[in-house]
């Protein structure tokens, strides 16, 4: 007989591993790293038990409570009292609790059971618990809270046997059990008296070693340091830019020259014409240019996926809170804008960890100012073409050092920005608490690293395949048609819709020293900003005709002035457009409104910051 | 017992400096002049382990204030502000 499929919900504490168990019982690849408050969505998965059940399971985001005081907590809340519209109950909530550390899960186990879900507890991390000499009466537990009770190892291979064993114990007689939803929010006493309860059960059934993490505390003595710290995580950052631009560039280079290789062959392969054209201009030279930035962008997320696993996320929100609370940020903001240097849209999904709505809010309009990855080609591309690679003070490359302006200048202005919120908007409002758990550090997980780095670049190559390459074949053919009457010696492109269209917009940005070429360009850039890199790639390299086998870079440096490249950095400090970020905070404000003032005032600052630059560059002669 | 403890004064948490290390006496939400309401207050310090009996040391101060505090809360690491952390009384 088939048995029904049996729904179970993973529930505790945040940083206790219920992701990186739903990963291991899923074989999925969600999101883990070190630091409370990674999961923010429900996930749902499936697997099959070791005696063929089959399982649902929901990943759900850690919370210390019932009652659901940010968004994120809600979505956990909601699940399991089943109040999300259209749900079913889980018919078993698997408590997963960190076994270093038991007091707050054990706390929030007694509450969970009032739900009368049928519970197991997890104490998982049972490995850093058994080095550390924890010890723990499992059976003596179980008796004590009426429930089974399981250890497990989320990231080892079989460390979840035992649970899948109990599961299918337990899921043979569960339908017996009807069961009552007592729940409701308790009392102040009321949850003092289940932390005590929660105190007396561990005190009875786990015997603690005076032996805390050394390693976290010498760590930390360093790293959370008040002027030491700060130190240290400028310097963190400084290197990540840097070596954002010095690391990548063999391997793009390598890239680069595989795809002119590429293109020279199309060349020399086909008649010329439109085909031969199409697929050396439109799809190799434009979908080529953005991919040759895949090095970039793996060390980018390469640094935060290590920083987040390591532990070290949170350390950096305590360092920042009051310096970011001076710009009316909270602390808890800092998580998500460092996520936003890779991309803005898990950086704003990550804002649901913030439960007053005022900073949270702050927060999403002010995340797509941090410098996503997808202006790295951008910058790049701009800066190897107009600025000098030298070194400065023997040792600091000058691009990298521009480049790492560039961030700055894009922290800077998120920060004003929220001061300027804070101060017109917000004004009689007191700061909203900081409260947030320092999780012990843990070794980086290589397979964890590696996963976040493949999933990334998947994502990023996907993106080339699709957005950009539809991107590309628009844009090539925009340039390309009509064409031009035969015996004219003027570039064919000028007879082009692309010319049409870009010479009706150039007027208005030519005050800010764009020309008609940019102004192209920067419309599909609203599909992701790479695009307009390549973009400017297909439209100069069928400016320059057949012979134009040259690169985007050095095209650039011969057709642009200095003051318009400033100009153009300038702008993409800004750059208003990017489609899915504001879908995102469209989703997540729930407003049409806030995803329009995003557009408008970021619009606003790219124009003004342009059209500055460019008129103080022209000033100085770089016109 | 016979320790020290009992003659130490109560003090507010949020008035601790470095290396303070005490026992939690009570939780006095009333006046601290946080953001949040008493109640909210007092709930989500308890859910965070902040409860009678439980040992707290302050590991670290930030630079700005000297705020905000990462106190040890019996085997756990809770970064707070000094304006939250007036509710803890301890002594
Ligand atoms: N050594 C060890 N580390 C673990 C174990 N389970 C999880 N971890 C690590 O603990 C950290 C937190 O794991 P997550 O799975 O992200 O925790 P989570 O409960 O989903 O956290 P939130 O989504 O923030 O609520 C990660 O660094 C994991 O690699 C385990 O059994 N042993
Ligand atoms: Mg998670």
């Amino acid at each position: 007989m088939e048995l029904p499929l049996l729904h179970v919900a993973l529930v505790g504490t945040p940083n206790s591993g219920k992701t990186s168990l739903f990963n291991a019982l899923t074989g999925s690849r969600q999101k883990v790293a070190n630091y409370p408050g990674v999961t923010v969505e429900r996930k749902e998965g499936f697997f099959v038990t070791p005696l063929g059940r089959q399982i649902s399971v929901v990943d759900l985001p850690g919370t210390y409570s019932l009652r659901g005081r940010s968004p994120d907590e809600e979505i956990t809340r909601d699940f399991v009292l089943g109040k999300a519209s259209g749900e079913i109950l889980p018919d078993l909530v698997l408590c997963v609790a960190d076994s270093t550390n038991l007091r707050l899960t054990i706390r929030l186990l007694l509450e969970l059971k009032r739900t009368g879900r049928p519970m197991i507890l997890v104490l998982n991390m049972f490995d850093i618990a058994s080095r550390r000499g924890i010890s723990v009466d499992v059976d003596r537990l179980a008796k004590e809270l009426g429930m089974p009770v399981v250890t497990s190892i989320a990231v080892r291979k079989g460390g979840t046997a035992d649970l899948l064993a109990l599961t299918d114990q337990i899921s043979a007689k569960l339908a017996a059990e009807p069961s009552e939803n007592s729940w409701r929010a308790l009392s102040v006493s009321e949850l003092r008296a289940t932390q005590r309860e929660a105190d007396r059960i561990i005190a009875d059934c786990v015997s603690l070693p005076a032996r805390p993490d050394t390693l976290t505390s010498r760590i930390d003595a360093v790293v959370l340091h008040p002027v030491g710290g700060l130190i240290v995580l400028a310097a963190i950052l400084f290197v990540m830019f840097q070596a954002v631009f010095a690391w990548a560039q063999p391997l793009m280079e390598l890239l680069q020259s595989g795809f002119d290789a590429l293109g020279e062959f199309v060349h020399a392969a086909l008649p010329a014409g439109l085909l031969q054209s199409f697929l050396q201009n439109g799809v190799i030279s434009g979908v080529g240019s953005v991919i040759v930035f895949l090095p970039q962008i793996i060390i980018i997320f390469l640094f935060i996926l290590l920083l987040e696993d390591f532990g070290y996320m949170a350390r950096a929100a305590f360092l920042m809170d009051r310096i970011m609370g001076g710009a009316g940020l909270h602390g808890r903001a800092f998580i998500p804008l460092l996520s936003s240097f890779a991309c803005a849209i898990p950086g704003i999904m990550a804002t649901r960890v913030i439960d007053n709505k005022r900073d949270r809010l702050t927060t999403i309009l002010i995340a797509p100012l941090m410098t996503c990855s997808a202006r790295i080609p951008v910058y790049t591309l701009i800066i190897s073409a107009f600025i000098p690679a030298k070194d400065v003070w023997g040792f600091i490359n000058l691009q990298g050092l521009v480049m790492f302006g560039l961030y700055a200048a894009g922290i800077t202005s998120a920060l004003v920005v929220s001061f300027l919120i804070k101060f017109f908007m917000l004004r009689d409002y007191a700061p909203a608490p900081f409260m947030l758990e320092l999780p012990d550090y843990k070794v980086p997980r290589l397979k964890s690293i590696a996963i976040g780095i493949y999933t990334r670049a998947k994502m990023f190559l996907q993106r080339a395949g699709t957005t950009i390459f539809s991107m590309m074949v628009l844009i090539w053919f925009l340039a390309s048609f009509p064409q031009p009457p035969a015996g004219t010696t003027e570039p064919a492109i000028d007879f082009s819709l692309a010319a049409i269209i870009g010479k009706a917009i150039a007027p208005l940005l030519a005050p800010v020293g764009f020309n008609w070429q940019i102004a192209v360009a920067l419309i599909p850039g609203m599909a992701a900003r790479e695009v307009a890199v390549a973009a400017l790639g297909t439209v100069y390299a069928i400016e320059g005709g057949k012979e134009a086998a040259e690169q985007i870079g050095q095209a650039l440096a011969t057709k642009w002035s200095l003051a318009t490249a400033l100009s153009m950095l300038a702008w993409y400090i800004f750059a208003p457009q990017c489609a899915s970020t504001l879908a995102v905070i469209r989703r997540e404000t729930g407003s049409w409104t806030w995803m329009a003032v995003t557009f408008s005032y970021m619009l606003v600052l790219a124009y003004a910051a342009s059209l500055l630059t460019y008129n103080v560059a022209v000033a100085l002669g770089a016109g | 017992m016979t320790d020290t403890r009992d003659m130490r004064r109560e003090m507010p948490l949020g008035l601790a400096q470095r290396g303070y290390t005490g026992v939690i006496q009570h939780l006095s939400a009333k006046d601290s002049g946080s953001a949040l309401s008493d109640i909210e207050l007092e709930s989500r310090l308890i859910e965070l382990g902040f409860v009678e009996g439980a040992r707290v040391e302050v590991l670290h101060e930030g630079l700005v204030g000297r705020d905000p505090i990462a106190v040890r809360v019996d085997n756990i690491t809770i970064a707070v502000r000094r304006r939250e952390a007036m509710a803890v009384i301890v002594a």
